[in-house]
């Protein structure tokens, strides 16, 4: 077990703080913010994953990360024992360290199931729902969250904004088209290089990615943003469209690399290697960077040491069970999750006109249809 | 003649210049407290005042001023928010164009009172000409030996610089200010950390609107009991109001905090009435941001008491009935104004404006304002309305800078007080949307 020492070298075991989240005590280091409790949580005990709040922006090994989706926001019942009052609004978990005594709802708080769902939406307002040609789908983070979290129907009606495609470097692509602005290849790019030549542009819900302009993050690292992104903005131009991730099969790799770790994870079809990425962990963050040689250039099993069918850590909605079922860690539980929120539709809203009502009668017949299977397949 | 604090000199011809500001006493107050008063006897006469920060929280100065982190060895910085964009007020424009000096002496107390060695003024890049004023302004007040090392001989150095702004409502945020001033992209920042503990460059900083800081040279010449005699309750002093729409006299206007709505909406001293032949349909008291109030709300409160221009009045019933008092910006609605289009126009500039850091922000407030299009253009449906109220509740609270809760509540608020005009719109689809078209059902006039 790992201790932090915070205050110099006389101070050897540093106090540890308590907190309950959602009626579980856990004890973290001063410091730790309540998102890494929550996983201290749930990597005790796994049955306990659902309760670990979602980030779509905070990627640990990325400082200063976290604080924009607002998908993790938590209720803080009690902020301490010294100060017992509720913190006021609903507070970011990633980013906020806890403090002696704190009280924390997540999942056990109906406003921030409330809240969270409409991240979702708003989420998805700009999102095109193009899952079905999207080379992230089954590893996709904002998928699994609108599974475990959003609402079947939208009700966003405007259009929405689109980008052109952009290349970036002969082995990336940005598709700004389904960007969420998390600002972690942002981050990467501060991390491989001083001389950052990518960021954001423009403002509000016209902001983009950009490389000044379209100019190629020219370093070693750059592929690593693929790794980060939690959708489909930043592809891998030598896998695309190759195969759906659930029919590729994961083996951990390494190989002695001059730049990089070298530690890999190979995807095969058959035998053939079609995409090569760095190895995550349970929380879907990468162990390591990789270089650009490892990940877009060692395409041929004879460059690799094989290690082993990867143990496949968090598994999204569509591709769980579709890997090595005895080496999924999670299997399925947003799914279950999903059917266990189901709730018959109360809308009691007026409908102008007979045929409206006609059309979302039939949306909401669906809806109920899709969650019976979704229920009983999990039962 | 009501107490003028700030603008009793203003119209002296001249004043922008440090001769013409010295004559009527200027720069005696920041002589009195470097020579004669300890920076923390500066920061009690600020306390005791009263007086509260006017760039819209109505944050109390002195305790800001009191709760700045001190660490040892470490700069502290004051920095002046003159980025002053929300539409409908227009004051710090004014007060900066017209008499600088007082802006820069109030920032030569303040820094001495925060131990600063290094202040900024940050302005709206939209605001060349004032930028080059007050360049103007501090290099006299240097050659005169109030900036620059060694003020009056103290021992007290202070450089003062002028800085653009980037040109968007968000730098006027303070954190987004601050990063703004370092050279980055005008995103705000997660707090905690508070700027007081960690600010520009990571140091203590405060943040100040123009208005606030340029309270200063009063207090000190004349204390802050004085000060504080003036207003109603915790409103102490005077504000300025930017006074616009349908009214006799447009333009910037000292009150002292607790005049009636009523006498500053209607007296010839202020606004001198809604504009002739018309009547009062509405009335925004505090700039684009704060909740709109039909007329019968603004003139009084829901217990039938006079409505004051000071913050406990104004915010009287809360959102239900009541509003803020902002930063003083007072738009006035005559029954020509079509509040859907209003609002429809309130929602396109927070929808430009937004950073797009957190997603409720920056999808909320562009879905807000496409819906209020649509309804504006009659396109809307009836659950139109329901879900304009939803959008706003799930974007108030939920996001990392204020600029969420300033987009979402014009929108709850148009529909709380005027309803039935939306739904007018939505079922006469035609009529509502011909040019010029406005509602002409039941609606509380004054
Ligand atoms: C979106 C947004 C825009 C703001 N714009 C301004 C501004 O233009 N001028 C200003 O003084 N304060 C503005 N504020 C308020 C500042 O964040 C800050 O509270 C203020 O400058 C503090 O000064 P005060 O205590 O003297 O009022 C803005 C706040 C937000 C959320
Ligand atoms: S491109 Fe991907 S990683 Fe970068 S900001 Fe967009 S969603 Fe995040
Ligand atoms: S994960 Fe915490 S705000 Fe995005």
């Amino acid at each position: 077990m790992t201790q932090w020492t915070l205050f110099g070298m006389e101070e050897t075991k540093p106090q540890l703080i308590k907190i309950t989240f959602d009626g579980i005590e856990v004890e973290v280091a001063p410091g730790t913010t309540i998102m890494e409790a929550a996983r201290k949580i749930a990597e005790a005990d796994e049955s306990q994953a659902a309760l670990v709040p979602p980030a779509m922006c905070y990627y640990k090994p990325l400082p200063t990360s976290g604080g924009k989706c607002r998908a993790c926001l938590v209720k803080v019942a009690q902020g301490s024992a010294k100060d017992p009052r509720p913190m006021p609004k609903l507070i970011p978990s990633c980013i906020t360290q806890v403090q002696e005594g704190m009280v924390v709802e997540n999942i056990t708080n109906q406003g921030v199931l409330d809240t969270r769902k409409s991240i979702v939406e708003f989420l998805l307002i700009n999102h095109p729902l193009d899952c079905p040609i999207c080379d992230q789908a089954g590893e996709c983070h904002l998928q699994d969250f609108a599974f475990e979290h959003g609402s079947a129907k939208t009700r966003y009606e405007e259009d929405r904004r689109t980008f052109d495609k952009i290349d970036i470097g002969p082995h990336i692509q940005l598709h700004m088209t389904r960007c969420i602005l998390c600002y972690r290849c942002v981050y990467t790019a501060d991390q491989i290089t001083d001389k950052r030549v990518h960021g954001v542009m423009n403002r509000g819900d016209a902001s983009e990615i950009s490389t000044y302009i379209e100019k190629a993050i020219d370093n070693d690292f750059s592929g690593n943003v693929i790794d980060v992104c939690p959708v489909g903005a930043l592809t891998d131009k030598t896998y695309r469209f190759k195969n759906r991730v659930w029919f590729t099969k994961p083996e951990d790799a390494h190989r002695d690399c001059d730049k990089c770790c070298g530690k890999t994870t190979l995807w095969y079809r058959g035998d053939e290697v079609i995409r090569v990425t760095a190895r995550k962990n349970t929380w879907g963050e990468v162990n390591d960077f990789i270089c650009n040689t490892c990940r877009f250039e060692k395409k041929k099993t004879t460059d690799w040491v094989l290690e082993g069918p990867t143990k496949v850590k968090r598994s999204s909605v569509i591709s769980a069970n579709k890997y090595r079922a005895d080496l999924i860690k999670k299997p399925d539980f947003a799914l279950k999750l999903a059917a266990t929120q189901f709730k018959p539709i109360d809308d009691t809203r007026d409908y102008v006109t007979d045929q409206e009502t006609i059309r979302h009668q039939s949306i909401e017949d669906n809806d109920k249809a899709n969650h019976r299977s979704l229920a009983a397949k999990n039962n | 003649m009501a107490k003028k604090i700030l603008t009793e000199y203003i119209n002296v011809p001249g004043i922008e210049t440090f001769d013409a500001y010295r004559k009527q006493g200027g720069y005696t107050a920041a002589e009195k407290a470097l020579k004669t008063m300890t920076p923390d006897e500066v920061v009690e006469e600020a306390k005791k005042s009263g007086v509260r920060g006017r760039g819209g929280a109505g944050f109390p100065m002195g305790m800001k001023w009191g709760f700045l982190a001190k660490p040892e060895g470490v700069p502290r910085y004051l920095v002046c928010n003159a980025d002053e964009s929300e539409p409908g007020t227009f004051k710090d424009h004014y007060l900066m164009k017209s008499i600088p000096h007082l802006l820069i002496e109030g920032m030569i107390i303040g820094s001495y009172a925060l131990g600063a060695k290094k202040s900024f003024i940050y302005v709206r890049g939209e605001l060349m000409y004032v930028i080059h004023i007050l360049e103007k302004a501090i290099a006299e007040a240097t050659a005169q030996g109030f900036l620059g090392k060694n003020i009056l001989g103290t021992g007290y150095d202070l450089e003062l610089v002028v800085q653009p702004g980037g040109g968007a409502y968000i730098c006027g945020e303070e954190t987004a200010l601050l990063e703004s001033l370092e050279g980055k992209r005008g995103n705000p920042r997660n707090k905690p950390p508070f700027p007081a503990v960690k600010g520009l460059y990571q140091s203590p900083t405060v943040v100040n609107n123009v208005e606030s800081i340029a309270n200063m040279p009063w207090i000190i010449n004349n204390g802050s009991d004085a000060y504080a005699a003036i207003g109603i309750g915790r409103s102490t002093g005077t504000k300025l109001i930017s006074a616009s729409g349908h009214i006799q006299k447009p333009g910037v206007y000292e009150i002292e905090l607790g005049v009636s709505v009523e006498e500053f909406l209607n007296s010839d001293e202020y606004c001198g009435g809604v504009r002739k032949g018309h009547h009062l349909k509405a009335l925004v008291a505090g700039g684009s941001s704060v909740p709109i109030l039909p007329a019968n709300l603004i003139m009084k409160t829901a217990n039938g008491e006079d409505r004051l221009m000071s913050y406990e009045s104004l915010s009287d019933g809360g959102f239900a009935t009541g509003t803020m008092l902002g930063s003083g910006g007072f738009i006035v609605f005559d029954e020509t104004a079509c509040i859907v289009r209003n609002t429809w126009n309130f929602a396109r500039f927070y929808h430009h404006e937004s950073c797009g850091q957190c997603s409720p922000c920056r999808e909320g407030t562009g879905w807000m304002e496409k819906v209020l299009h649509r309804i504006e253009h009659g396109h809307g449906s009836m659950h139109d309305v329901d879900l304009l109220v939803d959008i706003s509740k799930k974007i108030e609270g939920n996001t990392i800078c204020p600029l969420g809760d300033a987009a979402a509540w014009p929108v709850a608020s148009a529909i709380r007080h005027f309803r039935d005009e939306f739904i007018w719109h939505i079922t006469n689809p035609y009529e509502a949307s011909q040019p010029g078209a406005v509602y002409q059902g039941e609606m509380a006039l004054v």
